[in-house]
Parts: C-alpha cells; sequence; structure tokens
C-alpha cells in the first residue's frame, strides 16, 4: 500500500477478513483512492455498511464509520443524512445486503434523491453466508442454493436504481480499476443519490460453484465479458447475454431530498 | 429400524426435516442456521422430498410465506436463527394467532448489537411471549427427536399453534454427535398426513383469515390461544409417550436429573443441562446432593411439574443465557421464583446470567453454583440474588 493512503486505514485491524483473491479489498482500495484524489476532509466522511463480507469493510476503514444490520445501511444513512447533512455519507453494501433484505431502503432512497453514495460489492452471491444465491446472481449460474443452476431473474441493479429515481448510476469492475475509482470520484461529487455497481469477485464461493475457482479466472472473466455502454448500445439483445455492461448509465441533476427538507422547513417558519 | 450415525446438530435437524417432507420450506441464510436449511435445499434439488422450497429475500419474507402456505393447507416449515428471528417478530405473532401449525428449528445465537454469531438464548427469549410453543434440546438427539414431535404437536386439533424447536449454536448445531435416527417410513407414519381443519381456497367452505378484530372478540381470541397452550401441556406428553414406542425414548414437559432425594438443584436449558448433570455426578460421587431440572418444554411453561420436581430441595440455581435488563435476574428465573413461590416452603432461588455471545460455560463454573448453593444450604443465607457466571471483573 502507498504509505500516503495508510492514514486512510486502521492499520491495527488488518490483516483483514477476506480470502485470498477476493475483490472486496479492491473496491475498498477504489473507495480510498477517490476520496484521496478529491482531497476529502476524512473527518467530514461518515461510512455505514450493513451486513456481508463486503460490509466488513468500513471496520478497516479510519474515518467516521458505522457498521448496522443486515440490509439497513441506507436507512441508518439516512438518519445521518438528515441529521448531519454536512457529512459526506458513504453507504458499503453487498448485492444481497442491498438488493435482497435491503431492498425496500434501495427503491425508496433512489426516489428521495438523497445525497448519499451507495457503493454496491457485487460479487452475484451471499458471501458470508457460504455462497447461496442472490437477487443478482446471473440466470443459470450455480450457488449452494441452486446446485443445478439459478432459475430466479436478477436484477439489473443500475436499471432499478435509474428507474427508481437514483440520479448517477455507473458500474464499474475490479478489473478496470482506474475506471471504477474514476466512477467513485464522480458519484462522490455528484449531488444527489448516486449508485456505484462494483462488479467483484468472490472466488471461495461463486467461483467454485461456477467453475471459476481460480482469482486470475475470474479476473480474466471480468475482462472477457465486460462492454462499455457505448458498445453494448449496438448489440443485440443476445449478443449481451453473460455480458457485464461497464459504464455510466445516468448523471442528471433532480431537487436532492435533504435540501428540499430545509426549504420547506424555512418555508413553513416564513422565511421565504 | 434404527440407526446409530454420527451427524451435526444441524444435519440432524436437516435429516428430520428430510424424513417429515413438508409441503413447503420457506428460509433466508444466517448463520449457525444456514447449514439446516442448505443441506435440506439439496434434498429438494435432487428430488428426495416432494417439498417446494422458497429461498426468499429476509426472514420476514420466510415466515411470511410458510404462513401463506400453512394458511393454504400445507405443512410449512421455516429456520433461523438470532437476527433472523428478530426480523420474523412481528409474522411469528400471526402464525400463533392465526393458529397455523408451522415447526421452525431455531438455532440459539445471541442477538445483535454488538454483532455476534455464538451462542445465547437471547433470540428465543424475544419470542417467548408470542404465543409459539417452545421446546429446547441439549444435544443434536433430542433436537431431532423434537423436530419430528414438533409436527404432531404443532398439527394437534386441540393445539393448532406454531413450534419452535431451539438448539445451542455451534455447540450443539456444528459439533459432531453420536445419534439414532429412525428409518423414513416410521418417522412418515409417525407424522401422518396433515389434515388442516380450515383453510384457504377449499371451495366448499371459503373463509377468509386474518380480519380485523376490535375489542369485540380480540379478547376471546386470545384467551383462546391459551387455551391452546393449556392443551398443549397434555398433547407434548401424549405424542412424547407415543413417541417412546418407535424410538426407545421418552420425552416429557422435563428432565427431573437425580432431583428425588436432591438438597441443592440447578435448572438450565439446552446444552449446559449436559455440563450440569456431569457436574452434578462428580458432586454426588462426593456425597453431595447435587441434582438437575432441565426444561424440555419453555412454552407452555411446566409449572406443576417444576413445582413437583423441585419441592423437596433446598436451594435452586436458575441458569439463564439471556438478559432481560429488568435488573431482577434473567427470564427463566422469573419464571420459577414464581412457580415456586406457591408452595411456601422457603425454597432459596438464586439466579446465574451465563454465556452470553458464546462465553464458554466450564465445569468450574457449575462447581461454583453449587458450592454457592449448599452454604446458602447450610447457612440459609443469600447474599447475592442474581450473579454473572465467568464474566470479567
Ligand atoms: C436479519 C439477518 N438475516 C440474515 C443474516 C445473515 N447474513 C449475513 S451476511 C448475509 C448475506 C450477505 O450477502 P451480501 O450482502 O451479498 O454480502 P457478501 O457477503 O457477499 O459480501 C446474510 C444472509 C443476518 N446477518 N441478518
Ligand atoms: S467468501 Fe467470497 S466475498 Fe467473502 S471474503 Fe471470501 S471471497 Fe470474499
Ligand atoms: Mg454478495
Amino acid at each position: 500500500m502507498r504509505k500516503s493512503l495508510e492514514k486512510y486505514y486502521r492499520i491495527d485491524k488488518l490483516p483483514h477478513i477476506w480470502c485470498p483473491g477476493c475483490g472486496n479489498g479492491i473496491v475498498t482500495g477504489a473507495l480510498v483512492r477517490a476520496i484521496d484524489n478529491l482531497k476529502l476532509n476524512k473527518d467530514k466522511i461518515c461510512i455505514v455498511s450493513g451486513i456481508g463480507c463486503s460490509s466488513r469493510a468500513p471496520g478497516y476503514l479510519n474515518f467516521n464509520t458505522l457498521h448496522t444490520t443486515h440490509g439497513r445501511a441506507l436507512a441508518f444513512a439516512t438518519g445521518i443524512k438528515l441529521a448531519r447533512p454536512e457529512l459526506k455519507v458513504i453507504v458499503l453494501t453487498g448485492d444481497g445486503d442491498c438488493a435482497a433484505i435491503g431492498g425496500n431502503h434501495f427503491i425508496h432512497a433512489c426516489r428521495r434523491n438523497i445525497d448519499i453514495t451507495t457503493i454496491v460489492f457485487n460479487n452475484n452471491i451471499y458471501g458470508m453466508t457460504s455462497g447461496q444465491y442472490s437477487p443478482l446472481t446471473p440466470l443459470g449460474a450455480y450457488a449452494t442454493t441452486a446446485p443445478y443452476g439459478n432459475i430466479d431473474r436478477n436484477f439489473d441493479l443500475c436499471k432499478l436504481a435509474e428507474a427508481a429515481g437514483a440520479t448517477y448510476v455507473a458500474r464499474g469492475t475490479v478489473y478496470h480499476v482506474p475506471q471504477l475509482i474514476k466512477f467513485i470520484e464522480k458519484a462522490l461529487q455528484h449531488k444527489g443519490f448516486s449508485v456505484v455497481e462494483a462488479v467483484s469477485t468472490c472466488p471461495t464461493y461463486f467461483g467454485r460453484k461456477n467453475k471459476l475457482a481460480s482469482p486470475v479466472k475470474m479476473m480474466e472473466m471480468l475482462r472477457d465479458n465486460s462492454v462499455t455502454v457505448k458498445a453494448a448500445e449496438k448489440m443485440s439483445k443476445e449478443e449481451l447475454t453473460n455480458k457485464i455492461v461497464i459504464g455510466e448509465f445516468l448523471d442528471v441533476n433532480a431537487p436532492e431530498y435533504v435540501e428540499e427538507y430545509m426549504k420547506i422547513i424555512k418555508r413553513a417558519q416564513g422565511e421565504e | 429400524m434404527k440407526t446409530k450415525v454420527a451427524l451435526t446438530g444441524n444435519e440432524a435437524v436437516a435429516q428430520a426435516m428430510k424424513q417429515i417432507n413438508p409441503d413447503v420450506v420457506a428460509a433466508y441464510p444466517i448463520t449457525p442456521q444456514t447449514e439446516i436449511v442448505q443441506i435440506f435445499s439439496s434434498f429438494v434439488a435432487n428430488g428426495e422430498v416432494d417439498t417446494e422450497f422458497i429461498a426468499v429475500e429476509s426472514e420476514h419474507s420466510a415466515m411470511s410465506a410458510a404462513i401463506g402456505a400453512a394458511a393454504g393447507g400445507a405443512r410449512a416449515m421455516t429456520a433461523t436463527s438470532s437476527q433472523g428471528l428478530a426480523l420474523m417478530f412481528e409474522v411469528v405473532y400471526i402464525a400463533a394467532s392465526m393458529r397455523l401449525p408451522i415447526v421452525f428449528p431455531v438455532v440459539n445465537r445471541a442477538l445483535s448489537g454488538p454483532i455476534n454469531i455464538h451462542c445465547d438464548h437471547s433470540d428465543a427469549m424475544g419470542l417467548r411471549d408470542s404465543g409459539v410453543i417452545q421446546l429446547f434440546s441439549e444435544n443434536a438427539q433430542e433436537a431431532y427427536d423434537n423436530m419430528i414431535q414438533a409436527v404432531r404437536i404443532a398439527e394437534h386439533p386441540d393445539v393448532r399453534l406454531p413450534v419452535m424447536v431451539n438448539m445451542d449454536g455451534f455447540i450443539t448445531s456444528h459439533a459432531m454427535d453420536v445419534l439414532e435416527v429412525l428409518d423414513d417410513e416410521t418417522v412418515r407414519n409417525f407424522v401422518g398426513t396433515y389434515v388442516p381443519e380450515d383453510y384457504l381456497l377449499d371451495a366448499k367452505n371459503p373463509i377468509s383469515m386474518g380480519n380485523f378484530d376490535m375489542y369485540d372478540f380480540y379478547f376471546e381470541h386470545k384467551r383462546q390461544q391459551v387455551e391452546a397452550m393449556k392443551a398443549a401441556r397434555e398433547i407434548i406428553k401424549e405424542v412424547g409417550k407415543e413417541f417412546a414406542k418407535i424410538s426407545g425414548r421418552e420425552y416429557g414437559l422435563i428432565e427431573a436429573y437425580k432431583l428425588d432425594d436432591a438438597d441443592v438443584a440447578v435448572v438450565v436449558l439446552n446444552s449446559a443441562a449436559g455440563t450440569a448433570k456431569g457436574v452434578a455426578d462428580e458432586l454426588r460421587a462426593k456425597g453431595i446432593r447435587a441434582g438437575v431440572l432441565k426444561p424440555r418444554v419453555y412454552r407452555p411453561f411446566p409449572q406443576d411439574e417444576i413445582r413437583e420436581a423441585l419441592k423437596g430441595v433446598k436451594a435452586v440455581a436458575v441458569m439463564d443465557r439471556a438478559e432481560t435488563f429488568s435488573t431482577c435476574g434473567g427470564p427463566m428465573f422469573a419464571d420459577i421464583r414464581n412457580t415456586l413461590y406457591d408452595l411456601k416452603n422457603d425454597i432459596k432461588v438464586v439466579n446465574y446470567i451465563y454465556g452470553l455471545g458464546g462465553r464458554d460455560l466450564r465445569l468450574e463454573h457449575v462447581e461454583q453454583v453449587f458450592e454457592d448453593l449448599e452454604n446458602i444450604r447450610k447457612t440459609g443465607r443469600v447474599d447475592e440474588t442474581v450473579k454473572y457466571l465467568g464474566l470479567r471483573d
């Protein structure tokens, strides 16, 4: 690790619990680099997570951090943001945490367009509880609860975020790290609800179940299967099956929740 | 036919579920329960059971789906631990009040926060007033046996209530144990086919469930639940006797271990009962008349049996693996002291909170408890009513 980045970590909490080849460290590193590039005041940042392998990340990060319950990070974060609007609130969550048990909080945070940045560590599986399929496990993929292949249709989390009202939406992967850092930077600078889906690797469960047991193979899969938003526009639905579309999907402005909230207080108090 | 096998508690429960072959299982993973449902889902995938398995998106949905299935006349199950049970809280009350015989294993784990994954009974105790029957299991054998009996208890026409089958997280769920399993046919004959009384989508008898219930009838319905709980006491005993015929193991509401002539006794649930019995044996060899009472059924609370079992004892220690924060001791302590009050014979009852968040209960701890009880018996004096075992100062 670069010496200059050490201040962002709780060095005494390392080594981390993640398996060798896990993508969680890359996503966490990308977040730290984005914060460093933007020279944000680290004492004005609050990082909130749910429960899962990915949600362990804030435990290693030297910021104001809050580890909450499974699926609820966004609800806690909403409370923090309303109580302390001056803080930059970042939510780190897993695909299960965000889209299964916490799916309701996710769509409502999008809908409100509250100024929170959410980074979804998407390893396509419940890593922590040993590899059950999640709402983001691709159709046909294998999981401990789907030994003959998953028949549940998966969410496209970026489309979901867009449809639900988020105003910055991007997808990157742990293979395309400089780009991932860029997306996180843009999300952090965005006013409103921003979502970065970081497609990650879980060699231990997703990999082993899907004949991608080595971390290198999983990285190669990310490299070979990713297509940019631009390229995807010219591809047919069939050509896009099993592809990971990466890039920015949405970057628009819309009234932000906390600001609207403050405005209505002022109006109600006759200050306008 | 009976076979001796080596299984973990989770494997034993999954095995029982396979033999019961329920119509619907809905679940969400959580440590240390995950394995039960995961193993069971492989039985489903391999066609070894006829069950519809639903991998829902949370425990709230798991119990809700089980309620839906049971309301439709199906034999439905789920399983969980800790936070999962806490999230189910709302709908467990619905299952009980709708009188749906859902059987669900709970692998006991401490509630957050702080977050912890190890054993204590705070999860189960959080639902002791929900109207579900609560069975506790000392080891994998009892967890297996309780699961099979739970189906009959839950579905009995005089009961019709959900049954929660508890076992200790990791200690029982993950440790390999030797137990005797029955053959599939014996289990299937024992549990029989579920014949619901009323159910949805019965074209000849359309009904509605979960209706609004104001001050005119709500109270009566709650009272009926109490009656069902009362009836359950007898039914649990009957089912236990019948189970003895197929297994050779008889179950009642409590297990009274060397209590007949005991001077001092420990009351404790689940796996720690094994530890306590071991210590009692050692003390008996030294001439101390020690005994152990293990409630197998915690809800309904077996008051009469407990009073009978403890009436001759001079000093009793209730060991609770959960706090109430009442500042007056643990949950079972309150129940036991209340039960003994009517005897009016001045049994000294003290409380020990132990093992929160998976803290080990060591033989020395239980020896200390018995030593304290002996002192209380000899001096007739209690210095401290509620104590904490194995806690740092
Ligand atoms: C209410 C509740 N239910 C279940 C769990 C168990 N649990 C912990 S993490 C997890 C899934 C994690 O999956 P994901 O969010 O994708 O994170 P990952 O471990 O893959 O990073 C589950 C089911 C829990 N902690 N709380
Ligand atoms: S189980 Fe998967 S997600 Fe969890 S630490 Fe290991 S590789 Fe990472
Ligand atoms: Mg995941």
